[in-house]
């Protein structure tokens, strides 16, 4: 299902630039962006926060049945990341060999397409990550 | 307030790719099957509660409640849908069981239905998705498979679970539902067709992973009062307990503990008055094999990481100290979602009946079933006993 441009172009900042939120109360850090402070609920305090890109490998796995849209990227590596800054987040590893992939392994997130609306509609970047040299 | 509630009578359709029925001719077929078990007439019922995760999706149909009520032969009756993934049919189930207890309805039907086939199989996984986080998981390429591929991974890394620990969940699961006539895959794997069937998300392969399934469910709810004057033998529901976790995998606190059903299980099992080792069977979410690892320890029936070893053991199977997923499970009997749940409570029914055939596990008196939403972000557990 063809999507609305909306659902996409609301969430750029946080899919281009990693921009989370964080909890000026207890510090807590975000990613992706949540209104509500779990552990501060109404006491919390919310801004933006923009989270390095980098991080370690926490799981993986390679995705050889990929679902609708990912049909030619498949087989490719996803994983759960530890971001340096404390959040996990799901993504794409990249450039590099599936046998490479290691728990623990340094990663830096890459600006990548990361899906299209078929060939005429709208092309949906984000990022991925790479291994960290 | 009731002071009890009890189940006085099942029905369920085959599980399988059903072409001949529709959406609601599965549910009709199965609440006809229920009402027939209790013996009772269509004007007692005073409500009912419908597990479905995604009939728009599926069968291209919402407003599922009313639809079934008046394809029942039931129109004027409150009737809900109840939504929670695969966990819908659990839910609807605690939701008719919280209708009775209240005093607010005597006999209540708690049903389940899912139609799955009428659908490419690309369609079914995006459907399925929808359980999931549609923006930070789903976007990225994540699956059902691959999120518990995630959970398998790091259980194998903290301690030491092995690929053949988890494909003996499988081989099991399907030798229980080789005894089942209402299983989907009511066939025979060994270990080594598990392992070597094709990957679909390293560590896991197809044969770890339930599959796409048409299929219905039905129970009757009633009062003590009502389940006493009604029926010899009520099954009776000693605690019903629901509890939620994060969306989306990566914001839990553990990958290979799953938070919902340790929470869930310590209100039932405190709610029932018993501990882990009174419990004579269960029926848990085994959508994948390392998620019957995951439960059987959430659900501490032997420690945190012990789950592989104990399946390895045997102590898992249908002879085994605590038989799990008599019924075939997900995996051998099939996980049409919305109808899992109030399968689950069906198995446990006939178990404690003692009318479960060929896969009767001796000793039936006390069952616990265990349906989870998603990638564990909902979990929805009840306990059943013939003893009230």
């Amino acid at each position: 299902m063809t999507k609305g441009l909306a659902t996409h172009w609301r969430l750029m900042p946080q899919r281009y630039n990693l921009i989370g939120t964080h909890c000026k109360n207890c510090k807590s850090k975000f990613f992706p962006q949540r209104k509500i402070c779990p552990k501060c609920r109404r006491t919390g305090s919310i801004e933006e926060f923009k989270f390095s890109g980098k991080g370690e490998i926490y799981s993986y796995t390679t995705v050889c049945a990929p679902p609708q849209g990912f049909e030619y990227q498949a087989p490719y590596v996803l994983a759960i990341v530890k971001m340096k800054e404390g959040p996990f987040i799901t993504a794409q590893i990249v450039d590099c060999k599936p046998e490479e992939i290691e728990i623990g392994k340094k990663v830096e997130t890459v600006f990548r397409k990361v899906i299209a609306d078929g060939s005429s509609g709208i092309i949906r970047y984000g990022y991925k990550f790479k291994l960290r040299d | 307030m009731s002071s009890k509630v009890g189940i006085i009578g099942v029905g369920m359709t085959k599980f399988g790719e059903l072409w001949d029925r529709r959406y609601r001719d599965l549910i009709v077929d199965a609440g006809v099957d229920a009402i027939k078990d209790a013996g009772i007439e269509g004007n007692q019922i005073g409500g009912m509660y419908v597990g479905s995760m995604s009939p728009g999706l599926f069968a291209e149909q919402e407003h599922v409640s009313a639809l079934v009520a008046d394809y029942s032969g039931l129109a004027g009756i409150p009737a809900t849908r109840v939504e929670a993934a695969c966990a819908s049919g659990g839910v609807a189930l605690r939701e008719a069981y919280l209708a009775v207890k209240s005093g607010e309805m005597d006999i209540v039907v708690a049903g389940g239905v899912e139609k799955m086939t009428d659908v490419p199989t690309g369609s079914a996984a995006v459907a399925l998705m929808g359980a999931g986080d549609q923006e930070w998981e789903a976007f990225k390429g994540a699956t059902f498979p691959s999120l518990y591929a995630l959970m398998a991974r790091r259980h194998m890394v903290e301690y030491g679970t092995t690929i053949e620990q988890i494909s003996q969940v499988a081989v099991k699961s399907h030798d229980n539902a080789s005894l089942n006539e209402n299983a989907h895959y009511g066939f025979k794997v060994t270990l080594e067709q598990v392992m070597n069937s094709s990957m679909v998300a390293d560590p896991l392969r197809i044969l770890h992973c339930s599959g796409i399934t048409d299929g219905a469910a039905t129970v009757i709810l009633a009062s003590e009062e009502k389940a006493k004057e009604l029926v010899d033998d009520p099954v009776w529901i000693k605690a019903s307990a629901l509890a939620t976790d994060t969306i989306a995998l990566h914001d839990r606190k553990s990958l290979s503990k799953t938070e919902a059903t340790v929470l869930a299980a310590r209100k039932a099992y405190k709610d029932a008055e018993i501990k882990p080792e009174d419990v004579d069977f269960a029926e848990v979410h085994d959508a994948f094999s390392i998620a019957e690892i995951l439960a059987i320890e959430a659900l501490d029936f032997c420690d945190f990481g012990e789950g592989g070893k104990l399946t390895q053991q045997g102590e898992t199977a249908l002879k085994g100290r605590i038989p799990i997923n008599p019924s075939g499970g997900l995996k051998g009997k099939g996980h049409p979602v919305g109808a899992t749940g109030i399968a689950q409570a069906i198995e446990a029914v006939l178990q404690i009946r003692g009318k479960a055939g060929d896969r009767q596990v001796k000793g039936a008196e006390t069952g616990l079933i265990h349906n989870v939403g998603g990638s564990g972000a909902t979990c929805v557990i009840h306990i059943l006993s013939m003893e009230k």
